[in-house]
């Protein structure tokens, strides 16, 4: 969180569902509409940004975890390397030692404990990032292979590319995956702001607690999205305006809405009321993040 | 004992409120358990009584002893994960960083870092409206494995399970593909996949299907709010013949629904249609593992 240009903007929130890509993808499609813009999709388990946004694919990155290999040739079985590991992901049986990748989460001890060099960390793909271009937009997306179970290692590798290629971009928007747990802090935690998206049910309040409780602890600063205004209750904008927290804008529950988004397409455009929201959510945004 | 795990990819199609309505028609002949532990919901609906809480340690972190320290800079030299960092020669571990891999306590010269055991949650057994038993948990903000809390949850509602020679356990799971997805469908009998006709949602449900495809399990699916987008309502028909998934109903969009879930009601007790639609869905599982 040191250097503050581009800014950069997590979208996020506790409960599946509640419209992260939604927001992400229609709010990065209006600012595209004047300057450069670039989204970036780091809900890497179920990336679903592309289905919105129509481009030119660019490049593709594969993406590799590194993991043990066993060389029995030069192992001794001193049986330094599975003591070495907390995960169990390397385990003496007999005078074999056997490598359980998926549980590996390649801090390298083992590897380089070994006295014998028998356990050489090897690439294995779990995942690419695609770069796609549309106008002015530019969407980097992060994609698990189904099967691999850490979606963390992916997450900080696309935020490492996106460091890397900063380009000349005002503004970074990071749609996050749902939860509380590892891969939500680690897509958010490089991030200057935070936008959370919840709906006004029991179900978004519950999670909203949830996220914002993470959001304190790791000291990033907040502001509300409440998506579906009218569905449920009034509880979310009183617990809001009691822990004293930012409604950056309200986006009623529509039919119509649903139907766009279901079918993949761009809704800020097309319907009257929406662009003036997204526009004031864009201010709201800059507004807050700025003066932090 | 039969078990049924509710998953769906997509957050936010209505996992919790299906595996909540067959929680009510099953009553006290199952056990329940929330494996959503990044964002639990269930206890909304079903009102457990959180009768027994205790918490939950799993993994580790490492802690440094700066009066010991000789700030030689190994420990952040060797550190895969960004975790260690210092200002003026005092070296500081971030806990949200840490996977406590324990390398650095290891490779410590001085031995000023030790790991201490990691609280990442809270576990709970309780008694529910429907007069079932609930295991369920809270997860600490950015904990590591909840993998692990996942498995712990269900192989607690597993044993209950069979200590009181129950029939059922009800598993409502997270989200996504990765970690808490696989650690809940492991060894279950069915899976029950809750989609809705959106192009988010087919991506998503054909990407957690190649993960179930990987354990071999009897898999069935309930199309949600069906008539928001009947062409892709099709869409997912045809996929679920062509993988030979089991299509047990549709769930027509229902305002009603919507309301009875905002006062914290389930779909099974909303109107006489919507039990029906319930019931039917139960006892087409109930059907279909009983035959086998």
């Amino acid at each position: 969180m040191t250097d503050r240009n581009p800014l950069k903007i997590a979208i996020a929130s506790g409960k599946g569902g509640t419209g992260k890509t939604f927001i992400a993808v229609n709010l990065a499609a209006l600012i595209g509409e004047t300057s450069n813009i670039l989204l970036v999709d780091l809900d890497v388990e179920e990336p679903n940004d592309a289905l919105f946004i129509e481009g030119t694919e660019g490049q593709v990155y594969n993406q590799y975890s590194l993991v043990p290999k066993w060389d029995e040739n030069k192992c001794i079985i001193c049986d330094i390397c599975s003591k070495s590991c907390k995960y169990h992901a390397v385990a003496r049986l007999g005078d074999i030692i056997a490598i359980f990748g998926k549980l590996c989460h390649a801090c390298h001890a083992c590897s380089e404990l070994c006295p014998q060099d028998a356990l050489p960390m090897t690439k294995h793909k779990i995942g690419e990032i695609r770069k796609i271009v549309s106008g002015k937009i530019t969407l980097v997306e992060g994609r698990l292979n189904p099967g691999e179970e850490q979606a963390v290692p992916l997450i900080n590798k696309t935020h490492d590319l996106v460091r890397c290629n900063t380009e000349n971009v005002p503004m970074q928007i990071f749609d996050c995956p749902p939860g509380t747990s590892c891969p939500v802090v680690a897509a958010v935690k490089r991030c200057d702001y935070l936008v959370l998206v919840t709906e006004p049910t029991p179900f978004g309040l519950n999670d909203l607690k949830l996220a914002i409780k993470t959001a304190r602890q790791l000291k990033i600063p907040a502001g509300i999205v409440i998506n579906r205004d009218g569905l449920g209750n009034q509880d979310v904008e009183e617990w809001c305006r009691n822990e004293k927290l930012d409604i950056l804008v309200k986006i009623p529950y529509d039919r119509e809405i649903a139907r766009l988004s279901s079918g993949g397409e761009l809704a800020y455009d097309k319907l009257d009321f929406l662009k003036p929201l997204f526009a004031n959510l864009f201010v709201a945004i800059k507004n807050k993040a700025l003066s932090i | 004992m039969k078990e049924i795990v509710i998953l769906s990819g997509k957050g936010g199609t209505g996992k919790t409120s299906v595996a909540a309505s067959i929680a009510i028609l099953a009553g006290n002949s199952a056990v329940i358990a929330d494996c959503d532990v990044d964002a639990a919901n269930m206890h909304l609906l079903l009102k457990p009584d959180f009768k027994q809480g205790s918490d939950f340690y799993s993994g580790e972190m490492s802690v440094i002893n700066n009066e010991i320290c000789t700030a030689c800079g190994l420990c952040k030299e060797k550190c895969r994960f960004d975790a260690i960092s210092s200002t003026d020669k005092v070296f500081s571990i971030d806990l949200f960083s840490c996977e406590g891999c324990g390398y650095c306590e290891i490779i410590c010269p001085a031995r000023a870092i030790t790991l201490v055991p990691r609280k990442t949650g809270k576990l709970y057994i309780s008694g529910t409206r429907a007069g079932s038993q609930m295991v369920h948990a809270t997860m600490e903000p950015g904990a590591e494995n909840s993998g692990k809390l996942v498995s712990v949850v269900k192989q607690k509602a597993k044993q209950m399970a069979e200590e009181n020679g129950l029939q059922w356990v009800i598993v409502d799971g997270s989200p996504g593909l990765g970690c808490p997805v696989v650690a809940s469908m492991a060894g279950a009998s069915m899976v029950l996949l809750v989609t809705e006709p959106s192009v988010s949602a087919l991506h998503d449900l054909k990407r957690v299907n190649e993960v179930i495809k990987n354990f071999h399990l009897k898999t069935a699916c309930v199309i949600n709010k069906f008539d928001i987008n009947l062409s892709i309502t099709n869409e997912i028909r045809e996929f679920l013949e062509k993988e030979k998934i089991s299509h047990l109903t549709d769930i027509p969009f229902n305002n009603a629904v919507a309301k009875a879930m905002a006062d914290e009601r389930t779909m099974a007790e909303t109107s006489p249609e919507m039990t029906f639609i319930a019931n039917s869905i139960w006892s087409s599982i109930k059907t279909s593992l009983i035959e086998s």
